[in-house]
């Protein structure tokens, strides 16, 4: 949610920028079974999101890359670290606003997409197996 | 940094005063820099008085009324058209269409000239620099005849390979569209040259002159085109109107583009017969006001002088070169500063454009940065994103040194460890 506090507004604070700089879990998922991939051709943002879900729905392993603006890669850095172990319906219930509060910090309408294109990746990624992928390219 | 301060043919900090936009502040503190003129030119207040002037006196619609009002804003739109014709050095006013701006003049002739002229198989000249509006109507014009595209490759500094354009002039070569200036690169392509082989080809010639009109000087007749087009809000006009000049011989053999109003002679219930030029390309209630305001803008940039204007933001070219790689970690897009016109496109190392973008206006430094509505030539440099600073006349040295601090600021914040 936006916050009173200008720091926590501030759109290059601290803690996106360590986001974009060191990413948590930039690379591929040894194990994906699902991975999906998007990106925003107006600004040429892509991100590429890999997860290894076994069978009970748990989210054992989550990566991703991608090449983009501060926010497109920094936001995918906090959603993968948010949800890494978490369960397929979390992820489901987990909102385009909940990305927004994840994110944190204020953001105008075009610079909103950036933020949300790696959840846009994520919410398809659950229904993208890899294996049909290969057999059904 | 900074060396001694170059001569300037004009004087920015005086004509500035011209300009009320100009001397906005910003998020408290920051005067603003405008650096995005070749997305859209600000307006002198000689220009907005004139459209108060029409707004308040002269206004009714043009070519209709037998009363007087409609008789001023007549006079005062084809006076327009006039000053137009001067500017481009056409032979006669009725090769002078005023459009709603580039993209229509240039889908006019895809549309109009194109289908009535290139079938299966014809070939169409453009190369990889264009901007979308002079890409995407010819794609259209692919698909609905089965015409060929070709497109004169650019070299990795952003200049037109004119060795290879002779082999790809055919005899099925029907029309040859570039632009005169690249959005993007800043390139000022040879288009004498291209219009000279074209033409030996047999082939017609369109010049997009989107981003040269404002800033050098045009003369259709010495360039030997057949088509060119510009809008009028990129040279301190209002938005929502252009220019499209056509050759005589041409636009006469033509079919009307729109219909509707005031492009015909005669109307029965089921056929028509078109009007003459340049009413023939002019359907519909024109462009009324903004045509005017446009003709206020050419006066303005007739006192100042082409020449003088090319020749100020040659200057602040050559020295925003200087100050962005004394930045470093700066790639330039395009040529070197002697051989474009005043546009500054880069990417950053470690530094995403709309980030550089984000930071320079929190400086009230307004560039643009994304793909600048030139994806295939971003594809073709191995991009998907620049910056963009881009100059007009009312441009100091001093922003562009405030450009150069701005973007050592954003280098900082991202190299931080």
């Amino acid at each position: 949610m936006p916050s009173n506090d200008p720091a926590e507004d501030e759109l290059y604070q601290e803690r996106i920028l360590d986001h974009y700089e060191d990413p948590y879990h930039r690379g591929r998922a040894p194990h994906a079974t699902h991975s999906h991939e998007d990106d925003n051709p107006l600004c040429g943002d892509v991100v590429h999101i890999d997860l290894a879900i076994d069978p009970a729905g748990n989210v054992k392993e989550a990566f991703f890359e991608g090449d983009g603006c501060c926010i497109s890669q920094a936001a995918a850095s906090l959603l993968i670290e948010r949800i890494d172990g978490r369960t397929v319906d979390e992820i489901k219930r987990f909102t385009a606003e909940d990305m927004l509060a994840l994110f944190g910090a204020k953001l105008t309408p075009n610079r909103q997409k950036c933020c949300l294109l790696s959840w846009r990746v994520l919410q398809s990624a659950i229904y993208s197996p890899v294996a049909a992928q290969r057999t059904n390219p | 940094m900074s060396t001694v301060a170059p001569v300037l043919p004009l004087d920015p900090d005086t004509l500035r005063g011209d300009f009320p936009i100009l001397s906005t502040v910003l998020h408290g503190t920051k005067p603003l820099v405008y650096l995005d003129n070749a997305a859209t030119t600000q307006r002198p207040r000689q220009v907005i008085q004139a459209l108060v002037d029409v707004y308040e006196r002269q206004y009714a619609n043009v070519h209709r009324g037998i009363h007087w009002l409609s008789d001023q804003s007549t006079d005062l739109y084809e006076e327009a058209r006039e000053k137009a014709r001067v500017f481009i050095n056409a032979r006669q006013r009725e090769e002078v269409l005023f459009t709603y701006g580039s993209t229509e003049g240039i889908n006019l002739v895809a549309r109009s000239w194109g289908d009535a002229n290139v079938g299966a198989g014809d070939e169409i000249v453009l190369s990889e620099m264009e901007h979308h509006s002079n890409l995407i109507p010819w794609q259209q014009l692919k698909e609905r005849t089965g015409a060929v595209l070709k497109h004169i490759p650019i070299t990795d500094d952003g200049l037109l390979r004119m060795d290879l354009l002779p082999n790809l002039l055919t005899e099925r070569t029907k029309l040859v569209a570039v632009a005169a200036v690249s959005n993007v690169l800043g390139t000022i392509n040879p288009v004498k040259e291209i219009a000279r082989q074209a033409h030996s080809a047999g082939a017609v010639v369109l010049v997009d002159a989107a981003q040269s009109a404002p800033h050098q000087s045009i003369d259709v007749q010495d360039l030997d085109i057949d088509f060119l087009a510009f809008s009028g809000h990129k040279l301190l006009g209002p938005s929502g109107v252009g220019i499209l000049y056509g050759r005589r011989e041409l636009l006469d053999a033509m079919p009307p583009f729109l219909g509707g109003g005031s492009m015909i002679r005669r109307v029965k219930l089921d056929s028509f017969e078109p009007a003459d030029l340049p009413a023939k390309f002019e359907a519909g209630t024109p462009p009324i006001v903004p045509a005017i305001g446009l003709g206020a803008a050419f006066d303005y940039l007739n006192h100042l002088g082409l020449d003088a204007i090319h020749e100020h933001e040659k200057l602040l070219t050559a020295r925003a070169h200087e100050v962005l790689s004394a930045v470093g970690g700066v790639r330039f897009l395009g040529p070197a500063p002697e051989k474009k016109g005043g546009i500054v496109s880069f990417t950053m190392e470690g530094v995403h454009a709309h980030d550089i973008a984000q930071l320079l206006d929190r400086q009230g430094i307004a560039i643009r940065a994304g793909h600048h509505c030139t994806m295939p030539l971003h594809k073709r440099l191995g991009i998907t994103a620049s910056a963009r600073a881009s100059f007009y006349f009312y441009n100091t040295l001093a922003e562009v040194e405030l450009l150069g601090e701005g973007l050592d600021g954003a280098k900082r914040l991202f190299r931080r460890k």
